[in-house]
């Protein structure tokens, strides 16, 4: 059972000489109770992705079903059937939190009174109990993603749609966010999530469907992807240019890889399958032989080598021209603090 | 409850219809309401602002614009009553371009509820909110010395073309903030327009005392129109020595102007809206 369907889906703003192709011909489908992560960076059309599934964003062509129901056909079904927690904090900051989830649940046909239960049992469940009837433009970033996150599950949707939903948090807040997440996976709900970071991708998301100006480049678990891209890397960066082969010979041999020298910045890469227990290993082979070194990591990859790796340009890149960036701002403009 | 037969199907979504655009105008203009009290800048603009204005024009401005043949303070309330219900323009047009701006909108569009309740519940909260600062204002202006002539009926009418005035020109305010988008340009592109059309009518002065071509505007601005039909139906004294139709049939004037107002911009906020949200 397919709890998102997507065919051919296709948004372009403007027109003439001026128009901007946000979407060109995504296919999606998400099994039901599953959680897919659509990456890509600025612009590659994941928010216009979303929108169009929530009912948000009229298709210029292509069909979808979510939930079952027809995104053009049955738009308030799918809305009875959907959560949406935004890129920008959407509560209403006059609004204490309670208030917010109460008018929510309202806004989602319950009683007064079952929005009422619902709203206490959100802000216990999203740690909001004590700040619950303090208007919400005193929260926290955090505290207002947990609150608008907790909008969107005041009907325990069926299908749950998370735009960027850590974007702009200090770390400590994301991994907060990331466990919050993580629990309502468990859940059993079907979670359309977009990002750009491959590790929170990794970290919440069964399948990855890498989108880039407007088209899907590549779909498949995290450890797929990885392994596209190489997988993790052992970077030396040796002290002494005489030390560079020896140090070459010490790397290969720990991971059986190929050994990649830039003799100018005196920097070797290997490919690690052993993770930090391999940079341990590397780090006393290293130590015994009496290579000094500037700096060694172990580095996984990133968005940038995906994208690299894929399209053959970085991420950042084409951030400047883009597409939905017209789109992007108009919403970014709103709660980025 | 009279039982009607037909197939449950279509049926019901229609008469839940009805109840939930009720229910959800509500809810929005609850938490307009509830939200904006929060808001010092609505405080000032409801609690304060109407006794500054009452207060000072009676006081500072009353002894120096001397009007042949009547009690100036009872000349001037209703044209302040006027300003202040066009005025409603602000909080239409800053309310719908913050929430536009902040996302809410998306928020709402998303949830399956009555698509129109976003914008009649604004339209409920500002009506509501401009009753409570149209009673203030009278309640001043009866102590600074305003006073009823004319009995029940008209004082209510009166106070109802003020709301029907209200209301009327709430939707040009939810057209400019959809426009704008943004609540900051929204707050003075919905005044600046506002006060030489408010001055360039009898709001504060007799038009007689302006030069020929600004009198005649004056007696043709829909904001004359209804000031004069204001100090009519409240019975207070005011000179009408024009011969313009508006100026001699105030009552039915003003209630032109409020119609064709509505009809012209309620419709382009409404599709303005539609247009915006989509984008």
């Amino acid at each position: 059972m397919n709890a998102i369907i997507a065919e051919g889906l296709t948004k372009t703003f403007g027109s003439g000489e001026k128009a901007v192709k946000a979407v060109s011909g995504v296919d999606l489908s998400v099994d039901e109770g599953t959680v897919v992560g659509i990456l890509g960076p600025n612009g590659a059309g994941k928010t216009t992705t979303v929108r169009m599934l929530t009912t948000l964003l009229p298709l210029d062509s292509g069909r979808a079903t979510v939930a079952g129901h027809d995104v053009v056909r049955e738009p308030q079904a799918v809305r009875a059937s959907i959560g949406l927690s935004g890129q920008f904090a959407a509560v209403d900051e006059n609004l204490t939190g309670r208030e917010n989830l109460w008018m929510f649940g309202r806004l989602y046909q319950l009683s007064s009174k079952e929005a009422k239960k619902r709203a206490d049992e959100l802000l216990e469940q999203f740690s909001l109990t004590d700040a619950a009837d303090r208007p919400s433009k005193t929260y926290s970033g955090g505290m207002r993603r947990r609150l608008d996150l907790a909008g969107s599950l005041v009907i325990h949707p069926r299908v749950l749609f998370l735009d960027e939903p850590t974007t702009g948090l200090d770390p400590a807040s994301r991994l907060d966010l990331w466990d919050v997440i993580r629990e309502r996976v468990s859940g059993g709900a079907t979670i359309l999530l977009t990002t750009q970071y491959l590790e929170e991708a990794d970290v919440l998301a069964d399948r990855i469907v890498v989108i880039d100006q407007g088209r899907i480049i590549a779909e498949g678990t995290a450890d797929e992807l990885k392994a596209k891209v190489g997988g993790e890397r052992i970077e030396v960066v040796v002290h002494d240019p005489d030390m560079l082969h020896r140090a070459t010979e010490i790397l290969q041999r720990g991971s059986g890889g190929q050994c990649q020298v830039d003799e100018h910045t005196r920097r070797l890469t290997v490919p690690s399958t052993a993770g930090s227990k391999g940079l341990v290993q590397v780090i006393r082979d290293l130590d015994e032989q009496q290579v000094d070194i500037d700096d060694i990591a172990l580095r996984r990859p990133t968005l940038d080598d995906v994208f690299l790796e894929l399209t053959g340009h970085k991420a950042e890149e084409k951030e400047t021209k883009d597409d939905q960036q017209s789109a992007d701002s108009v919403a970014t403009q709103g709660g980025a603090k | 409850m009279t039982a009607v037969q037909t197939s449950p199907g279509e049926l019901a979504p229609k008469s839940a219809g009805l109840k939930q655009v009720f229910q959800d105008t509500m809810v929005i203009a609850w938490r307009n309401i509830r939200g904006g009290l929060r808001v010092p800048d609505t405080q000032i603009y409801m609690f304060i602002q109407p006794i500054m204005f009452v207060v000072l024009f009676a006081y500072v401005f009353g002894g120096a614009i001397p009007v042949q043949g009547v009690n100036y303070r009872e000349y001037l309330m209703a044209g302040i009553f006027v300003q202040t219900m066009a005025f409603a323009v602000a909080p239409a047009s800053v309310g719908l371009s913050d929430d536009m701006h902040k996302g809410l909108i998306d928020r709402f569009r998303s949830l399956p509820m009555a698509r129109s309740g976003v914008i009649a519940g604004r339209v409920i909260s500002d009506l509501a909110s401009q009753f409570v600062v149209l009673i203030i204002m009278m309640i001043c202006g009866v102590i600074v010395g305003w006073r009823v002539h004319n009995g029940i009926g008209p004082f209510l009418g009166g106070v109802g073309l003020m709301l029907l005035f209200a209301f009327a020109m709430l939707w040009v305010g939810a057209l400019i903030g959809l426009a704008v988008g943004n609540p900051q340009v929204a707050a003075s592109a919905g005044l600046i327009w506002l006060f030489p059309v408010i001055f360039l009518s009898n709001a504060f002065v007799p038009p007689e005392t302006m030069p020929t071509v600004v009198q005649t505007m004056a007696e043709w601005n829909p904001i004359s129109a209804i000031v004069a039909a204001g100090r009519e139906l409240f019975g207070n004294e005011s000179i009408i020595v024009s011969d313009a139709w508006p100026m001699q049939h105030p009552v039915p004037a003003a209630l032109l102007w409020c119609v064709l107002i509505t009809v012209v911009f309620a419709p382009l906020a409404v599709r303005k809206y539609k247009a915006a949200a989509s984008k």
